[in-house]
């Protein structure tokens, strides 16, 4: 097992520095760089502008210098969680994210139980009553939250929420708590917020992960093995619970890789819409304003996540499939 | 003489054809014969919702083609006087008489209390509908000038059966319309990431080794970043200044060329198993260029495979260009797609006063669920063991 962890970490380096690359050319592509753009709005407006601070900043970020240096520069910087520089907020990327990393952390992790807590019940129960009545219309309902844009669902619950239970409109707390430090009461009104995006971000996997959990645990079902344990006088609940769910979730299991920036996609436009402090509303304002660090560093978190998550499903698996871990391969 | 009368010993003087047990009825003969694309049809008839799905989708893309005829209104007419007017219920009976479909008039007021445009239905006035009549101007495919329409509203009269939006445009002729963008970019996204999938997953799949591994780690790569900020950053690349056309070809590349994975994938591991196959070999013994064995021998044997894995990206791209045109990073005005029209329903007013402005979600889900219940049926009649 423990040669298995070592292997898959060492994966993870190449496939990080990759991420990092992909991430820098993307925020290096735009045309022009965020000063250029900056003086010509300073000076369109008739302000005086700061060029000795403008050019210590150039300096200080290596804008004069060849790309691949500015690349080293950035990536060394993460390294030593020195986010960078967010020139719209003229503070250091650490300090305008604030919570949001972790904010965006605990959404999608909610999201992930959520996702595991309602497909798991619901895919044994369509599985085992296959064709009646409630597995089509959980099926139907599976199938609208797929087609459903999760934006528009947002907005919807947002303003039923408000009428009908007194939810203040977005974000995750209310409002006093916005800038009070961390306290049980703050903690208590985040988790009665976060049931509306958890449940929009999570409702696409849900369904997706229902249909697979149903379709596996339905060709287990029909193996040989069911039907002996079955003439052999095992109680139902039994011979389906010992052998032919183990034998289904281990795609539940690998499938958290794909889960996961499913989710990530998800919230950051639910984030926007329900205006939630988490990476989504301010990685768009970072993107449509060129601060390039700032959206980089928060392109790479995003991606970072995910690679981290699939990391942790891998070991999941291995500890729940002793054949992964002997042929040593990797899952996915 | 009869079968019975003869002796256990009898053998016939007649000449033996030895095909004769092998002669076929037309029935089994055309099934034995069938091409494989003529099977899948079969296959597929048999499926009903996808054969459904397949008329759906049919019919909205041979909309497209007439949208300007089918739309009441032209998509960029304004009607000033009613702005945010609610949608109108199209009747058939007034005064318990049948005449025909009509609509009621509004009538407005301005509520000064709050400020509101307040329109009510104005049941003493019966607007009958035209059929096949003139009425606003618009140019045909950008090509021709026409004022045809198959319905439009009684003479000064109003037909807004989905309502209107902020500037009094009608809502339905919008939806109309922007399904030309909408049902497009996934297909033209589709193209893109088809031809990726086929050529890069080809690559890996024919050549295997080292290119294998270093296309497989891509397309993991790709695929554990979470797509819609990784679109969102780069249709934040395309320049402000770019044509709205050009802006559109953009963003169908953008989605192409991350959702090509897939399909990549699909053809890699297909590839791999069929390179193993007989007909490879002796293909290769004779001396046929790769890129002769995989177009000629190695594909068609799984397109029809590969058909449904396409069917099934699509609905993902069309939530894509939704989703990133209601951030205001896709397509903006005046191009009309239906995520553009749902860009203006994006604060809980309108779902509190104007909800009719979230229609535009209606068909989009209509044609994810389409796309989704035909590459199913396409899926399973492309598998040759069921």
């Amino acid at each position: 097992m423990l040669g298995y962890i070592v292997q898959r970490l060492l994966i993870m380096i190449p496939t990080l520095i990759a991420i990092s690359i992909i991430v820098f050319v993307i925020i290096k592509l735009p045309p022009g760089d965020y000063f250029s753009t900056y003086i010509a709005e300073l000076q369109s407006q008739g302000e005086a502008v700061d060029l000795q601070k403008i050019a210590f900043l150039k300096a200080q970020y290596g804008f004069d210098k060849p790309i691949w240096e500015q690349y080293l520069y950035w990536v060394g910087g993460l390294l030593r969680g020195d986010l960078g520089y967010s020139f719209a907020y003229n503070l250091p990327v650490r300090d305008v994210v604030g919570d949001r990393l972790f904010l965006t952390v605990v959404v999608s992790v909610a999201t992930v139980i959520f996702t595991y807590v309602v497909a798991f019940p619901i895919g044994i129960y369509s599985a085992t009553h296959q064709y009646s009545w409630s597995d089509h219309s959980l099926t139907f309902i599976g199938f609208l939250g797929l087609a459903t844009p999760n934006f528009l669902l947002a907005l919807v619950l947002l303003y039923l929420a408000n009428v009908y239970l007194g939810l203040s409109i977005g974000g995750l707390m209310d409002p006093h708590y916005l800038d009070a430090p961390w306290s049980v009461a703050k903690a208590l009104s985040v988790l009665s917020h976060l049931w509306i995006p958890v449940i929009v971000i999570g409702l696409s996997g849900t369904a997706g992960m229902i249909r697979r959990l149903r379709a596996n645990l339905l060709d287990e079902l029909q193996k040989q093995y069911v039907t002996t344990a079955r003439a052999k006088g095992v109680p139902p609940f039994r011979a389906l619970m010992k052998y032919p769910l183990r034998m289904a979730l281990n795609p539940f299991i690998s499938d958290i890789g794909s889960l996961l920036p499913h989710i990530i996609s998800g919230a950051a436009v639910v984030s926007v819409v329900l205006s939630l402090p988490t990476t989504g509303p301010m990685l768009l304002e970072a993107l449509r304003g060129q601060d390039m660090y700032l959206a980089g560093s928060f392109l790479m978190f995003l991606a970072a996540l995910t690679v981290i998550g699939m990391f942790i499903s891998d070991l999941a698996l291995a500890a729940l499939d002793p054949r992964i871990r002997l042929s040593g391969g990797v899952t996915r | 003489m009869l079968a019975a009368d003869r002796s256990p010993h009898f053998a016939s003087t007649e000449p033996f054809d030895p095909y004769s047990t092998e002669v076929m009825t037309a029935a089994q003969e055309r099934y034995y014969m069938a091409s494989q694309w003529r099977m899948m049809w079969w296959k597929l008839k048999r499926h009903r919702i996808a054969v459904l799905s397949g008329a759906v989708l049919l019919a909205m893309y041979l909309s497209i083609t007439v949208s300007e005829i089918l739309a009441p209104y032209n998509y960029q007419s304004r009607h000033a006087d009613f702005i945010f007017a609610p949608p109108q219920t199209v009747h058939l009976f007034h005064d318990g008489q049948f005449i025909g479909p009509f609509v009621y008039g509004y009538n407005y007021h301005l509520d000064m209390r709050n400020l509101r445009r307040v329109y009510t239905e104005d049941s003493g006035k019966p607007e009958a509908i035209r059929f096949f009549c003139h009425g606003d101007r618009y140019a045909f495919w950008g090509l021709f000038e026409g004022d045809l329409h198959l319905a439009c509203p009684a003479k000064d009269g109003t037909l807004f059966v989905l309502g209107t939006d902020r500037l009094g445009r009608d809502l339905l002729s919008r939806i109309l319309y922007g399904a030309r963008i909408s049902l497009t970019v996934g297909l033209i996204g589709v193209a893109i990431s088809f031809t990726l999938g086929i050529v890069i997953g080809g690559i890996a799949g024919y050549y295997g080794g080292w290119v294998d591994i270093l296309i497989q780690r891509l397309i993991e790569i790709i695929q554990s970043f979470p797509h819609l900020p990784l679109w969102m950053a780069l249709s934040a690349i395309l320049p402000v200044t770019w044509s709205p056309i050009l802006i559109y070809f953009g963003i169908t590349l953008i989605l192409g060329m991350i959702e090509w994975t897939h399909l990549g994938r699909a053809v890699r591991s297909k590839l791999l198993a069929l390179r193993e196959e007989d007909f490879c070999t002796a293909a290769m013994l004779m001396g046929a260029k790769p890129s002769r064995i995989i177009g000629r021998h190695l594909l068609p044997s799984f397109m029809s495979h590969l058909i449904a894995t396409a069917t099934l990206t699509i609905p993902s791209m069309i939530l894509g260009e939704t989703a990133l045109s209601f951030l205001g990073l896709g397509l903006r005005p005046p191009i009309t797609s239906w995520g553009v029209l749902l860009n203006e329903a994006q604060n809980i007013n309108v779902v509190a006063l104007y909800p009719w402005l979230m229609l535009p979600v209606v068909p989009v889900i209509i044609m994810v669920l389409a796309f989704n219940f035909l590459g199913d049926g396409l899926r399973d009649a492309a598998d040759p063991y069921r």
